[in-house]
């Protein structure tokens, strides 16, 4: 009988099973059941001691129509897009970078990139206060540079967020842009010259084309997580820079309501999820179509 | 046919190593030119310098009698197939093909006709709109053709085309290239390690070693008249012998003495005298084994040998043949093939002959040719001993 390629042979070997099993496993436990657990809660209600109650209901559901939200929610969108632009923005030359010099320098510069997570992230986070308070180094420079009015304040404000979500997500882009870059056949570009392109355009028509699945990675790592960030516009956001995970902590920690928390967390996730459910779909659909649809 | 493409004393250093070691070298407008040698000659790095992906220490190329040393790639009006043909696996067949029309902002309808001409020319019509890594290896290559002849560069560029291709393919895509250039008639630089796709292609090949040019010439010169035994050995197989001329017979022949083979007459062409130290290369073809005492001949060479081992191919069979520490390789076309003929055997004695003709004199004294070849050969006659071997033997 003649192999097929496994995706497609609708059939499956028992020592793949096996194999996949632990890591199955592991997902169902600690990922898909939760995630099942928190849409659950999230149609329940609390008690006064901030217990879930045994009754369903629909209460928290509508308490997503809750007239600080649209800002709220607007606001980590954007700063999570502008997030992600800009750690793709600067990850990929990066990237382009690492990939050209010789594989020495390439470990030397990952090394750099990973040593900040030696450090506690809280730690980092309370780096950036420091730097950027009124008394703080940077503000200092900045000022002695006239780049800023010594009066205007750089932190606690969606600038300050937007600042440190980069620099924390950074790392996160540049490394499966890296990843990619690396495996690109530099040799390409030459051709593309060859061919009458000059080197900016030689770039964008083939190098990025060609590092796109570590973009689209990337923008997945960066994003994402900024979505839900709390910890970063927490410590270094004011009053007017809170994000969804701000909203969803303080109704589980303060309000003591875990149900609605649970609500707002799901719908986060449901907005995260069903675009990218909807992609991945459509991939499918286009590589099937691709396989079965013109004979070689 | 004027020098259409000319190096100029092209040096490019890489650290201490000279990759390309001051080539000069002109090509014609039309012709289909080799730069062959090992891997490491310096013959990609002389591609890449008329490519424009590296800049020639010292020297000029003129393209056309234009200096185009310092032009950028995307200026020459030169285009590349890769070893790898490094099509872009982003784009489909067509696009790939048109890559270089839309870069430089032609017109869309330009784009279409052109991509469609080009398509048709290299026969991949039915696959326009593949994906370039759904190809085989012989459909990816002909991409890789249309897309740099559609930009019509004065010289297409082939490094290595047909490395990557099986056998059979690769003498099919040797015909279509010939084809190819018949039909364009655009000049054509070959790199290849592979002599015979360069015998097959070129009108003239440059053999390179070690970044510099041992010799330039048509195929057959530099088969049958190697300038070195680098470049003899590199074509072809062959069998080197040292020896000394102990003998001058007249204007063209003379008798070498090889110590432990024999004494063997030899034509003089490199005009050497009596003491003139000699190497000799003769090609595997030109030796013919038997085992019936073959006829005299003028010229002809006899020696008794031992059979070492044979190897039938069909086409012809190889033998290797012992005389003392001599191990000497021949081709040897078949005869009728006759059922009831008793073939030769392991250690069989057997006769080698061949004609005097076919032993090529080397390089040691290509140096001093110069000095030698005007002078007469002064000892015509003057040694009288005999030098049909056979006689010795019997």
């Amino acid at each position: 009988m003649k192999k097929n390629s496994p995706s497609f042979s609708g059939r499956f070997n028992p020592n793949e099973i096996l194999l996949s099993a632990p890591s199955i496993v592991w997902l169902i436990l600690l990922f898909a059941i939760p995630t099942i657990l928190i849409f659950l809660i999230a149609f329940k209600s609390a008690d006064a001691y901030g217990n879930i109650s045994t009754h369903w209901t629909l209460d928290n559901l509508r308490a997503l129509a809750n007239r600080h939200y649209p800002m709220i929610v607007w606001r980590t969108f954007w700063l999570s897009c502008l997030t992600t632009a800009l750690c793709i923005g600067g990850g990929i030359p990066v990237a382009y970078f690492m990939a050209r010099i010789p594989r020495k320098g390439r470990n030397l510069l990952m090394i750099l990139i990973v040593i900040p997570f030696w450090t506690n992230f809280l730690i980092r986070i309370f780096a950036w206060k420091n730097l950027l308070h009124p008394e703080g180094m940077l503000k200092q420079v900045l000022v002695f540079l006239h780049l800023v009015a010594p009066e205007q304040p750089l932190l606690y404000n969606p600038w300050a967020v937007l600042a440190v979500l980069v620099y924390s997500y950074l790392p996160f882009a540049i490394l499966p842009i890296y990843a990619a870059a690396e495996k690109f056949d530099f040799s390409l570009l030459e051709a593309a010259q060859d061919l009458g392109a000059r080197y900016s355009v030689a770039l964008r028509k083939v190098f990025l084309p060609g590092i796109r699945s570590g973009i689209w990675t990337a923008a997945a790592m960066v994003f994402i997580p900024a979505l839900g960030s709390y910890v970063i516009p927490d410590i270094v956001g004011g009053a007017g820079s809170d994000m969804i995970g701000n909203k969803i902590a303080q109704r589980a920690f303060i309000n003591r309501n875990l149900p609605e928390a649970a609500m707002l967390a799901g719908a986060l996730s449901l907005t995260v999820l069903l675009p990218l459910l909807i992609y991945l779909f459509s991939q499918r659909r286009n590589k099937h179509q691709l396989l079965t649809g013109t004979p070689p | 046919m004027h020098d259409y493409l000319v190096f100029d004393h092209l040096t490019k250093r890489y650290g201490a190593l000279k990759a390309v070691d001051d080539v000069s070298l002109s090509i014609e407008q039309g012709s289909i030119f080799s730069l062959l040698g090992p891997s490491g000659c310096g013959k990609t790095t002389l591609l890449r310098m008329i490519a424009g992906f590296e800049k020639p220490d010292s020297g000029r190329i003129l393209l056309n009698g234009r200096d185009i040393t310092q032009l950028p790639p995307n200026q020459r009006q030169v285009n590349t197939i890769f070893q790898n043909y490094a099509l872009f696996p982003h784009l489909s067949v067509c696009e790939n093909i048109a890559f270089g029309l839309k870069v430089t902002g032609h017109r869309k309808a330009d784009i279409e006709r052109e991509t469609l001409r080009m398509l048709e020319l290299v026969q991949l019509e039915r696959h326009a709109d593949s994906k370039v890594t759904e190809l085989s290896g012989g459909q990816k290559q002909r991409t890789a053709i249309a897309r740099a002849l559609i930009k019509k560069p004065n010289i297409l560029l082939l490094d290595e085309p047909l490395a990557a291709l099986d056998l059979k393919l690769r003498q099919r895509m040797l015909m279509e290239l010939d084809l190819l250039h018949d039909e364009i008639g655009i000049t054509f630089l070959y790199v290849t390690h592979d002599q015979s796709e360069a015998m097959s292609l070129s009108d003239k090949i440059a053999v390179m070693n070690e970044g510099h040019i041992e010799q330039v010439g048509t195929p057959s010169q530099i088969y049958e008249a190697p300038c070195s035994s680098f470049v003899a050995a590199f074509i072809g197989d062959t069998n080197f012998f040292d020896g000394a001329v102990i003998e001058v017979k007249d204007s063209e022949y003379c008798t070498v003495r090889i110590g432990g083979f024999g004494d063997v007459l030899c034509y003089n062409d490199k005009k050497l005298r009596v003491g003139n130290p000699v190497h000799l290369s003769i090609r595997p073809e030109k030796f013919a084994i038997s085992r019936n005492l073959p006829e005299q001949r003028k010229g002809r060479n006899v020696l008794s040998v031992t059979v070492d081992d044979i190897v039938y191919l069909g086409t012809h069979t190889k033998y290797w043949v012992l005389l003392n520490d001599y191990r000497v390789e021949i081709n040897q076309q078949h005869m009728r093939y006759q059922l009831d003929q008793i073939p030769i055997k392991h250690n069989e004695q057997v006769w080698l002959y061949w004609n005097a003709d076919d032993g090529y004199m080397l390089e040691r004294y290509c140096e001093d040719d110069e000095e030698m070849v005007f002078q007469p050969p002064e000892e015509i006659g003057d040694n009288p001993e005999p030098t049909e071997q056979h006689n010795e033997e019997e």
